[in-house]
């Protein structure tokens, strides 16, 4: 395979995963390839991230890419001891001396001596799940600490950093480990499905409800970006929003520093709408993953509207507005506190949607009123109680507009206990599985 | 402007610039390939610093134009100078409308701002756009018509064209999100948090008093504190300033008391702080 398919092979892949290139973007990777040369493959993959990508999150993406195509090494590695004893001792210090490149090497060999399974053709592979089993690396994490304290003495207050540190040296393992295992299998299936279908999707393309506790993490450091880039952009919205008809009495006094010549034009300015927002969110286990994030927005947008009020609920329902106080909340410990603090739940923990609302409706009504948008935000899922679409209908004619974002993906709508489409009748409502979707919505729906 | 990428590592080194092998291979691509250079990244990893030192090396000019909300044409691009327009107009009494009216839009009375600067005269010049995502969306626009083609339309005058192009370097935060069709103009490097070799070697260059073992120490502490879920982690910039303050204590090691004093220098809000010295057990003793 010439560097040019590889390349172009590499972009397709890259555009699969949804990264946006055009066909200059290519070109320069070409060019870039040619200025740098193949030889030194880490400085390959920065300029090809470089000329091709557009932004951090991509990145996750296509460093595994990358592997795929522009691979270490071909094959099976030279020299294997195939001794798990003897390469578990020079992992240990591998990871006493943080030698990354010595780690690498080693992942090559661990797969190779301990990742094969199956031995017809078609049925095999390499499986970074079945090396680290037997390798067991986590388990050197004594031992290594151990030899390090014995090396430079148990001296000093960064003694009690090692562990951690070793804890994420033993990560980096791991994940070599998995690079290598996916390099083996892409060798046997094809590059092409490998990067299609063993690569995971960027953060934004995660779904809410599947996201492992891992991808919260990850999920959560990007909704706070997204937040402020909402805010920037409402607040772009509304300056714009200020510039207007000239005022001709303001234009025509301060001309008079210049001798009567209108040099500045003043704009008349408008009195700017003050938009409400009432937020329904669903805390219930159900839906955690959303929720957890659904918090976080709701943070964000309670630094950014004057106006915001916002309700939890499980089977009850609560206004959770001065849990949310500015700045003073940790995104961390804010599912947890409402839980609680608020009471969510009556008789049982399951999610009721018709108590919730109909609680809404009769108690928080005035709440609402014509400049009031309201947000609800939960999966629809009954748990076969009474939807109560009657209080869906009052919400929607007491406030100015009602948009229901469901976690859920449009297929899953209104299949078992879910009333998804029984409540799409009376409002708006809108698949908002993952951050892109979320951005895209909250942007295009926010009133301003 | 360098020759390799190696090249590139050892004179930003000289400069006081220490550049990791991601930074070294993207800056020396933006200047092979002639095109702008997009710096992401965290506050206090060294953007700004990036743009300032490529000036050095290539004994450039560095011509910078800060972002903010309401920057605008005029304070980015050019602006015509009013007053000595007026005086203009109000001193030659005698001559015709047309004559008048051509003057009064010439070089003479344009104030050239940061970006048409960048663009005219022959000498090496470093365009450093600083904070792109605090100006508004327009700005972006503008630069567009600067960064693909380096030439600047005055309506008045015309179109100017670089005759020597600038190296541009713009930086971000990522607090707003930059336009897909300025991406596109440029090469994308992420800066982010150094390998703990690196920042050790940033820290003994930066701070030349502090010694070995309580540099490895220093960043030994900052790496556990960006592994922890914190508001606002410490950059390297907070780094550098936590090891001037050891120095200045007197510290020539870390123990609890020291690390519990000087926190502060690194975290900068209160529920971090209580966050940290509960993980690394400063209370314990």
């Amino acid at each position: 395979m010439s560097t040019a398919e590889r390349l172009t092979s590499l972009v397709g892949a890259l555009r699969a995963h949804g990264v946006r290139i055009g066909t200059g973007e290519t070109v320069d990777a070409a060019q870039a390839v040619e200025a740098l040369g193949l030889a030194d493959r880490e400085r390959l993959r920065e300029g090809l991230a470089a000329t091709l990508l557009h932004g951090t999150a991509q990145r996750q993406v296509f460093d595994p890419v990358f592997d795929l195509y522009f691979p270490r090494g071909v094959g099976a590695p030279d020299e294997t001891s195939g001794d798990r004893d003897d390469l578990r001792e020079r992992l240990a210090k591998a990871l006493a001396a943080n030698d990354e490149t010595l780690m690498a090497r080693l992942a090559v060999e661990a797969v190779d001596g301990f990742g094969g399974y199956g031995n017809s053709p078609g049925s095999d592979g390499w499986s970074s799940y079945q090396t680290l089993d037997r390798l067991r690396p986590q388990t050197l994490l004594a031992r290594v600490r151990d030899d390090v304290r014995g090396q430079q003495g148990m001296s000093g207050f960064t003694d009690r950093l090692l562990e951690d540190e070793l804890r994420r040296r033993i990560e980096t393992f791991r994940a070599l480990v998995a690079a290598e295992a996916r390099r083996r299998v892409a060798e046997r299936r094809g590059r092409d499905e490998i990067a299609r279908r063993a690569v995971a999707p960027t953060t934004d393309r995660v779904d809410f409800l599947f996201a492992g506790k891992d991808r919260l993490a990850e999920l959560r450091r990007t909704v706070q970006p997204l937040a402020r880039k909402l805010a920037t952009r409402l607040a772009a919205r509304r300056r714009r929003a200020a510039r207007g008809s000239i005022d001709l009495r303001r234009t025509l006094r301060g001309s008079l520093s210049t001798g009567g010549v209108p040099m500045k034009p003043v704009l008349r300015r408008r009195r700017p709408a003050r938009p409400e927002l009432v937020l329904l969110c669903d805390v219930s286990g159900s839906v955690s993953g959303f929720s957890d994030f659904t918090m976080l927005l709701v943070q964000a947008l309670h630094d950014q509207f004057s106006k915001v009020r916002v309700f939890a609920f499980v089977n009850r329902l609560d206004e959770i507005t001065r849990l949310l106080e500015h700045g003073a909340a940790d995104p961390e410990g804010l599912g947890a506190r409402i839980r609680a603090e608020a009471t969510l739940t009556g008789w049982h923990g399951s999610s009721d949607y018709g108590v919730a609302l109909g609680e809404f409706a009769s108690l928080y009504g005035d709440a609402l009123s014509p400049r009031t948008t309201v947000f609800v935000l939960g999966d629809a899922r009954t748990n076969m109680s009474d939807p109560n679409l009657p209080a869906v209908r009052q919400i929607a004619e007491r406030a100015r507009r009602v948009y229901w974002l469901n976690p859920e993906a449009r297929a899953q709508w209104g299949t078992g206990d879910s009333a998804a489409y029984e409540y799409a009748e009376s409002v708006e409502m809108h698949e908002c599985r993952n951050v892109r979707q979320l951005g895209a919505l909250v942007g295009r729906l926010l009133p301003i | 402007m360098f020759t390799s990428v190696d090249d590139v590592s050892a004179r930003l080194a000289e400069t006081g610039y220490l550049a990791s092998p991601a930074v070294a291979t993207t800056v020396f691509l933006a200047d092979r390939l002639g095109k702008p250079l997009l710096v992401e990244g965290p506050a206090g990893v060294g953007k700004t610093e990036l743009a300032k030192a490529v000036a050095e090396v290539a004994q450039a000019r560095l011509v910078r134009l800060q972002c903010y909300e309401g920057v605008d044409e005029s304070r980015a691009l050019y602006e015509w100078n009013h007053a000595k327009q007026l005086l203009r107009i109000s001193a030659g009494r005698d001559e015709t409308w047309d004559e008048a009216r051509t003057d009064i839009f010439s070089e003479e009375f344009l104030l050239s701002r940061p970006l048409l600067t960048a663009i005219r005269g022959d000498e090496p010049k470093v365009l450093l756009i600083d904070e792109t995502d605090k100006a508004d969306v327009e700005v972006e626009g503008l630069l567009l018509e600067v960064l693909s083609d380096f030439q600047v339309t005055v309506p008045e005058l015309g179109t100017i064209t670089a005759s020597r192009r600038p190296f541009v370097v713009l930086t971000s935060n990522a607090s707003r999100e930059l336009s897909e069709a300025l991406r596109r103009r440029c090469l994308f490097l992420h800066i982010g948090f150094p390998e703990e070799e690196l920042e050790r070697r940033i820290v003994r260059l930066r701070v030349p008093g502090l010694d070995e073992a309580l540099a490895k120490s220093v960043v030994r502490v900052v790496g556990a504190l960006r592994a922890m879920d914190l508001r606002k982690v410490p950059s390297v910039a907070e780094t550098i300033d936590w090891a001037r303050t050891l120095l200045a204590l007197g510290a020539d090691h870390l123990d609890e008391t020291v690390v519990r004093d000087s926190l502060g220098v690194l975290l900068k809000h209160q529920d971090d702080i209580l966050k940290a010295g509960a993980k690394l057990d400063l209370d314990a003793v």
